[in-house]
């Protein structure tokens, strides 16, 4: 035995791992790599759809309406005869913007709140967290609804609705983090060292807790893509002929009885492009968590 | 093998405040002290919530405030289907009526007033008022919203309970499935029961009105997305726990493991999901109206849909208030809820 | 090695032959356990002693069949009263699992479920046995209670864990696990976290329940705390049992050159100005001492006074009254059970709380009242080493870069002088430079804590605040890093306030001593008066309580050369963290 005091051992039992793979391949997880396919692919039919849809997403045929998907249009026509899956492809861009959009809203708000208030504490922070609290009170989609009313139906509308409706969730976890990192020992280790207050915010601080807004952002899109289509869904978002995710559905919507797939083909392009994105967002996190935080 | 050095907040938390060989005095249920105490937090979280509703009420009024353009305006062009302008001698009494024509400062008095006293306004279209409009249609709405928090309840404990550490492959099939309907549309999950179970299947009616069958599928469209986030964080939360040391003595005792997770783990680990149907309940009501598009059912969907588009702005407002209401109703339960699960938060 | 009877020869209950236990399959298996044997007798105790990764938790979980799922556990004989526990199900487990065996595990805080009375856990074990009516599990807990010495068990029965005092939840949880009259009694590192004066109680009844006749198993890191009961010892290390015998030669011979120098770093009383881990005197630097200034003490503190409000509002005294002054090159002791207030006063030192009465002076100057400004760069006077390093690191920054961070830019104006500089800390503490890319996560315990120490000389300080800085390390480990201490004082002439809980650690490394209760201090004077003869009745106690282990002579606890290089050496391949 070369020697026989262990030294305690930070790794929890049973994490053993596999030594002969190389890293790179033991990192690439199925689930992890399918998600990148379909976020690579839409991503190539925001710049080029052209490239992954030869037909056009208006041309009519009224002889081929409301066809099942099939060889020819593996999504379908809708009632005017248009192939379903050019329609999704060419929606994508839009649809993505509106995600964009709606998070990046979003997350300026959260950050403004949750830094403003987990820096200051006291009153303000009191202040802010209130108004954090009841601005939860409002649902994203109704909050869309009192938007349209008020202002009514357009793509600003909805960014704006969704964005405002999503960020109270963001802003309490920056908040959190903020107040985490502040009350950390190395923070305190810190200001027993004689560093001056900025230069901890700006060592410490403020690149710790803005770690999680790289999967706030990927969660955040996917999330802001789902509700703004809902909005549309009830006719309230971007309306027809454009072949916008949202403006899909609710074009389908009443032929539901009819032809299922004018629902479920753009739905499920929102479903798993709001999926990969999560998958991406959380296998982000548990890096985030497992090599930097405790 | 690790000392806790505690700081002082947890100091001054700790029971009776010091330690040491002599038994601590535990506190008696019923002392003066301590029910002034509850007494005081009640009051407390009462008038939290007051303050909430104070400044949803406050936010919504200048949200209506923002409106673009003379109101006056798109009344009369809402009324008449038709775009166009208007004459003073047109518009002053639409403005007399719903009091456009007073300083901003005394519309928002007089609203925050109406609240106070349960008046909602007055719909622009359908002249009614508000709360009269939706007591007349959320009925639905609200059985709707119930059965979906109880189907979401009992999928997401079922679901827990049964996989969580069950060995990687069915803790693995569980999570997934969480992610998986975590994320799920409602219109998509809806029109997907719809056509597999309504239209294909003949198992449920496809307009089901407000019969229980016809409760089945929206039930379950509004309540399996909740199951998953719900899922999500009670999975995390029970994990944790089945490690603590409490639950190896339970087993060390002779316990199986179908008891240690029904009658001591559970009990921890769903603090979180009763927070979060706290914050759902809103949700739900909300996603109810795409729900109720989707299965065509009654209850406030439509109505709020109509409202929206014919800028209908006191009905819409109305029903945001009274969300705000039935958040802040909800949010003292789950504080009740949490007293009740863990007694430990009643003294502190 | 086999042990084919008991040393004293009486009648077993217990026999373990040849145990093996593994986690994981094929590539992944790791063996845990590897050919442990041991035999118990009823009224008898069998202390399993080690340090963290020893496989002594996993050894006595084995004799409950709690080692999990992925585990494989393989044995040429495992016998509980003549019965095999060799593959059995689940549900043979089980009926065995409280009745024929009762398990203690650490601190009732966590080891009693926080939600329920303390009786319905009791009860519980009752139940799960079909034990009685409802009524009569009811009565037989409270018996049960007043058995392991609570006083007024029908009350106490209906409280929850938070509820009753550390000592008697301590005791409810004995009384859980001796519910249905096992056999053999389990406790696993049963006094771990505990107040000392607690830990005395509950080895009060462990020994009460041997006495009933009781076959107790002992698992523990602390060799002093097995002392008091065990009639046997083992002593396991990575896996195997390296010796095993009678307690009382064990002790007073250890035979293994491990349990030599486990027995050897135990500090205490009369360890002081020994060195506690075989690794020679580290040679000096050679670095010029730190600046003099003349005669003052560094650090005095008058009538410090801080309170706090709790969260019922209640406003309560941490710290009273209290006074020190720490000279140069000195080490104060700061020593008291949680809740004592030593943290506070650590902090109130450090100025990073402000007293609401009393003041501080360091260096003759005041240190509190002040503004942060005036305090800034005399911050470098006085640094701090806390219990746990890891948090006080920067999870993004490398070694190198916390060390960096601890430079003054005056002192050290070129990239070069601070590299220099870095180098030279690491070095102090006994670290090479391959250390300064790594993250203090990928690092050992033992290397974080030399780590935090070297980022507190980083600014060439008077005095450190060392705030419990090895209660978090294991036996050996903790033994460097106390040598370290005392060789760094030595070298550079730094004064230490050094807070423990821990009397052994205490005695060894501080010249004089404040014993602290309830905020407020007790005893102070110098170590040797104040540990060896207290005249406060607290003190006494505290004395009292502490579990000791007679000291072998040095010659006894000599190693061969060969030993002292493998075991001395601080390990320096890292710990590759998951």
């Amino acid at each position: 035995m070369s020697s026989v005091f262990s030294a305690p051992s930070a790794a929890p039992p049973l994490a053993g791992r596999p030594i002969s793979l190389p890293r790179w391949l033991r990192e690439l997880r199925p689930g992890v790599t399918l998600a990148s396919f379909v976020i690579a692919f839409f991503l190539l039919a925001v710049i080029a759809p052209s490239l992954l849809a030869s037909r056009s997403p208006y041309a009519v045929d009224l002889a081929n309406t409301l066809r099942a998907p099939s060889i020819h249009h593996i999504f379908g026509t809708d009632e005017s005869g248009r192939d379903l899956y050019s329609r999704v492809v060419y929606g994508a861009r839009e649809s993505l913007l509106i995600g964009l959009g709606a998070t990046g809203v979003s997350i300026a708000i959260s950050i403004v709140l949750g830094v403003t208030a987990g820096l200051s504490g006291g009153i303000l922070d009191g202040a802010i967290s209130r108004g954090i609290e009841v601005m939860f009170s409002f649902p994203v989609l109704l909050l869309g609804l009192l938007f349209v009313a008020v202002f009514g139906p357009s793509i600003t509308t909805e960014i704006i609705a969704v964005g405002i409706g999503t960020a109270p969730g963001y802003a309490r976890m920056i908040r959190g983090q903020v107040l985490a990192v502040r009350g950390s020992g190395y923070v305190e280790a810190g200001r027993a060292l004689g560093h001056r207050h900025r230069r901890i915010v700006r060592r410490h601080i403020f690149p710790n807790a803005m770690r999680p807004l790289v999967v706030i952002f990927t969660l955040g899109v996917g999330q802001s893509i789902v509700w703004a289509s809902g909005l549309a869904f009830l006719g309230l978002g971007v309306a027809p002929p454009s072949p916008e995710w949202g403006a899909l559905l609710n074009a389908g919507r009443n032929f539901v009885t009819q032809a299922w797939w004018l629902e479920v083909m753009p739905g499920l392009a929102i479903v798993l492009f709001a999926l990969s994105l999560t998958t991406i967002g959380r296998s982000i996190q548990q890096k985030l968590e497992g090599g930097l935080a405790r | 093998m690790s000392v806790s050095t505690p700081t002082p907040a947890e100091v001054a938390a700790a029971p009776g405040g010091a330690k040491g060989p002599s038994p601590s005095r535990p506190p008696v249920a019923g002392t003066p002290r301590r029910s002034l105490r509850i007494a005081r937090r009640v009051g407390a979280r009462l008038l939290g919530a007051l303050a909430v509703l104070w400044a949803a009420a406050t936010f919504v009024f200048f949200v209506q405030a923002l409106l673009p353009g003379s109101r006056a305006t798109l009344l009369l062009n809402e009324a008449s289907g038709q775009q166009q302008s208007y004459s003073k001698a047109q518009l002053l009494p639409v403005e007399k009526e719903y009091g456009f024509n007073k300083p901003l400062i005394v519309q928002y008095l007089d609203y925050i007033g109406g609240l106070a006293h349960g008046n909602f306004g007055t719909s622009y279209t359908q002249h009614q008022p508000v709360l009269t409009i939706i007591s007349r249609e959320v009925g639905p709405t609200l059985v709707l919203t119930g059965a979906a928090l109880a189907f979401a309840w009992v999928i997401a404990l079922a679901l827990t309970i049964a996989t969580a550490k069950r060995g990687r492959f069915v803790s693995a099939l569980g999570s997934g499935f969480e992610i998986v309907t975590a994320g799920l549309p409602y219109y998509w999950l809806g029109v997907i029961l719809l056509v597999v179970f309504a239209i294909d299947l003949k198992v449920f009616p496809v307009q089901g009105g407000t019969s229980l069958a016809g409760l089945v599928l929206p039930a379950l469209t509004l309540g399996i997305p909740l199951a998953g986030f719900i899922g999500q964080v009670t999975r995390d939360e029970f994990e944790k726990v089945l490690d603590q040391p409490f639950v190896t003595s339970a087993r060390a005792r002779g316990m199986g493991d179908l008891g240690v997770r029904l009658q001591h783990v559970l009990r921890h680990a769903v603090l979180p999901a009763v927070t979060l149907s706290g914050w759902a309940l809103g949700a739900l009501i909300s996603g109810a109206v795409i729900v109720e598009s989707v299965f065509a059912r009654p209850g406030i969907g439509n109505m709020l849909v109509t409202a929206a588009e014919s800028r209908d702005v006191p009905l819409v407002s109305g029903v945001v208030m009274l969300v705000a209401v039935v958040y802040v109703l909800a949010n003292l339960l789950v504080d009740l809820a949490y007293v009740a699960i863990d007694p430990r938060l009643s003294g502190a | 090695m086999r042990f084919d009877q008991e040393p004293d020869g009486t009648r077993e209950l217990l026999r373990v032959e040849n145990l093996n236990v593994g986690f994981g399959e094929g590539r992944h298996a790791r063996p845990v356990v590897k050919g442990v044997s041991f035999s118990l007798s009823a009224g008898r105790c069998l202390a399993i002693v080690g340090e963290s990764g020893s496989g002594k938790s996993v050894t006595a979980r084995t004799l409950v069949g709690l080692t999990g799922g992925r585990s494989h556990v393989q044995a040429d004989r495992l016998e509980l009263g003549g019965r095999s526990l060799i593959g059995l199900r689940d549900r043979q487990w089980r009926g065995i699992r409280g009745s024929q065996v009762g398990f203690i595990l650490q601190d009732a805080l966590v080891s009693l479920d926080q939600l329920r009375p303390v009786g319905k856990e009791i009860e519980e074990a009752l139940r799960l046995h079909r034990w009685g009516t409802s009524r009569t599990r009811r009565q037989r807990a409270v018996e049960l209670l007043e058995m392991v010495g609570v006083p007024e068990p029908e009350v106490r029965a209906r409280q929850r864990p938070g509820e009753l005092s550390g000592g008697l939840r301590q005791r409810a949880l004995i009384a859980s696990a001796l519910a249905l009259d096992p056999p053999l009694v389990i406790a696993d590192e049963p006094t771990t976290a505990l107040d000392v004066t607690i830990q005395a109680q509950v080895l009060d009844q462990l020994e009460a329940t041997k006495r009933r006749g009781k076959a107790l198993i002992l698992i523990s890191h602390d060799l002093a705390v097995v002392s008091r009961l065990a009639d046997t010892v083992a002593v396991m290390n990575d896996g195997r049992i390296l010796e095993y015998g009678r307690a009382s030669e064990l002790f007073a011979a250890p035979k293994h050159e491990y349990t030599k120098a486990l027995i050897g770093a135990i500090p205490s009383a009369e360890s002081r100005g020994a060195r506690l881990s075989p690794a020679p005197r580290r040679v000096a630097l050679g670095l010029p001492p730190r600046r003099e200034t003349a005669g003052g003490p560094v650090l005095e503190a008058e009538g410090l006074i801080k309170r706090f409000r709790g969260p019922d509002g209640i406003h309560r005294t941490v710290v009273d009254e209290v006074s020190f002054t720490l000279g140069q090159g000195e080490t104060l002791g700061i020593v008291g059970e949680s809740g004592s207030g030593k943290t506070t006063t650590a902090r109130l030192a450090l100025a990073l709380a402000e007293p609401d009465e009393g003041a501080v002076r360091l260096a003759g100057q005041p240190w509190t009242g002040i503004s942060e400004k005036q305090r800034r760069e005399r911050r470098r006077q006085i640094t701090v080493v806390y219990q746990d390093p890891l948090s006080s690191f920067d999870p993004r920054w490398s070694v190198g870069q916390v060390l960096l961070d601890s430079l003054s830019p005056t002192e050290h104006p070129s990239a070069a002088a601070r590299k220099k500089r870095v180098l030279e800390l690491l070095e102090l503490v006994g670290l090479q430079e391959e250390h300064l890319t790594r993250r203090p996560l990928q690092l050992s315990g033992g290397q974080r804590q030399r780590v935090a120490i070297a980022r507190a000389l980083g600014p060439a300080p008077r005095a450190i605040v060392c705030d419990e800085p090895v209660s978090a390390l294991d036996v050996s480990i903790q033994a460097q890093v106390l040598d370290l201490l005392a060789d760094l004082q030595a070298e550079l002439g730094v004064s230490y306030l050094f807070i423990s809980h821990d009397l052994g650690v205490i005695h060894h490394i501080s010249d004089r001593v404040l014993v602290m209760s309830e905020g407020r201090v007790v005893e102070h004077g110098f170590s040797e008066e104040v540990l060896t003869r207290p005249r406060h009745p607290y003190t006494q106690r505290l004395v009292a309580s502490l579990p000791t282990l007679e000291r072998p002579t040095p010659d006894v606890l000599a190693l061969t050369p060969e030993s002292r290089r493998s075991l001395g050496a601080p390990r320096a391949r890292a710990v590759q963290a998951a």
